[in-house]
């Protein structure tokens, strides 16, 4: 309960020390702030075609329900090595797009119960990274780089880390 | 990059039809194509806002030098995660920026500041088109998720009556410690072996 208390707190908190802090500093506050926000309108609509394209083949591929199958089909693998199937999905969606693992996240906690072990660990697998080719693509697309170097690489394994490190802390933090 | 993302836009979208093809559910797909641009636009006129008020307001941090001070705080630690970037450029208070806000779970405001400090690293790039190590270093920092504070995850577990909501934290924080040491290293060793061929 106290950390949502200090969740509440923070964003306000540290509007209002940026905002007084500057007025200490003599900044034109209002002016400097109507700049800014031009440019983050111009920043965002120019970050849409990724966005748009991003999500439109992300859904095509989700709402196709393939990697449901793929993953039902190689149950008896999973079990083998203790993983449960039901995460695959979202830990395959996570690198690609934070709004779907988000939306998959809802529908496990629903579906399992959000004190299950399927719903903590899709809870702490959100939590624990962050989408890498969202990420890599927009930021990378921004500035038009078109050669990476290890970029993709080191963001999909450190998923993948994500992944099990989860599944781990889960079973061992809550048992 | 390009190359990468033509290859898995298309396979998504191929594969995607394809299946739903095979499996009979075709319908779904073209209610998707059909009806989802205006769920996208939802998504992007949601951050928006967000991303307008978050730009304005660090805007004036910057301007009251706030950005170069937390930077300076900062310092001692980038200096060994950014060893290539000079000291005192300007990049360095967006990472920092981008990287605090990320830290406290909003992520949509963080992009702006993301941008801006992969087009302030841009001016140290010799070669526009390759990604510079510290470029590759600060995504590799922002993809591995820096969240102690994980907001959204937190709303939702109270919303569907989690016991304790907050309990998520423990696994959450330690989640994302062990996942962002691993990738600042995996970068290291992947950068010394993509240098070498």
């Amino acid at each position: 309960m106290i950390l949502i208390k200090i969740g509440n707190f923070l964003i306000p908190l540290v509007v209002l020390l940026i905002i007084i802090y500057a007025i200490r500093k003599k900044v034109p506050i209002y002016d400097s702030f109507v700049s800014g926000a031009k440019e983050g309108l111009e920043l965002a609509i120019s970050v849409l075609p990724y966005l748009v394209a991003m999500l439109f083949a992300t859904n095509i591929l989700l709402k196709s329900d393939i990697l449901n199958h793929i993953f039902l089909a190689m149950k008896p693998f999973f079990d083998f090595i203790k993983v449960p199937v039901e995460i695959l999905p979202m830990a395959v969606i996570r690198p690609i797009s934070g709004n779907a693992s988000f939306a998959v996240m809802i529908e496990l906690i629903k579906t399992f119960g959000v004190d299950s072990f399927i719903g903590r660990l899709a809870a702490t697998l959100q939590g624990s990274t962050d989408t890498t080719i969202y990420v890599l693509s927009l930021y990378f697309g921004s500035i038009g780089i078109k050669k990476i170097g290890h970029a993709m690489w080191a963001g999909l394994l450190t998923d993948l880390v994500a992944v099990i490190v989860s599944i781990i802390l889960v079973s061992v933090v809550f048992g | 990059m390009i190359q990468m993302m033509n290859k898995i836009w298309g396979v998504f979208i191929i594969v995607g039809i394809l299946f739903s093809l095979f499996s009979g559910n075709v319908e779904v797909i073209n209610n998707e194509i059909i009806n989802y641009p205006s769920e996208i636009l939802e998504i992007f006129l949601s951050m928006l806002p967000l991303m307008v008020i978050w730009s304005g307001i660090m805007n004036i941090a910057k301007d009251a030098k706030l950005l170069d001070k937390i930077a300076n705080f900062m310092m001692p630690l980038f200096r060994i995660i950014f060893p290539d970037i000079p000291k005192g450029h300007e990049s360095l208070g967006y990472i920092a920026s981008n990287l605090t806000i990320n830290m406290l779970g909003i992520h949509n405001a963080s992009t702006p500041f993301g941008l801006k400090a992969m087009k302030s690293l841009n001016e140290l790039n010799k070669d526009k088109k390759v990604a510079t190590r510290s470029m590759i270093t600060f995504l590799v920092l922002n993809t591995s998720g820096v969240t102690i504070i994980a907001t959204d995850i937190i709303a939702i577990r109270s919303m569907y009556g989690a016991v304790s909501p907050t309990m998520i934290l423990s696994t959450t924080i330690t989640a994302t410690i062990i996942t962002t040491i691993f990738g600042l290293v995996m970068d290291r060793i992947l950068y010394k072996f993509w240098r070498k061929r």
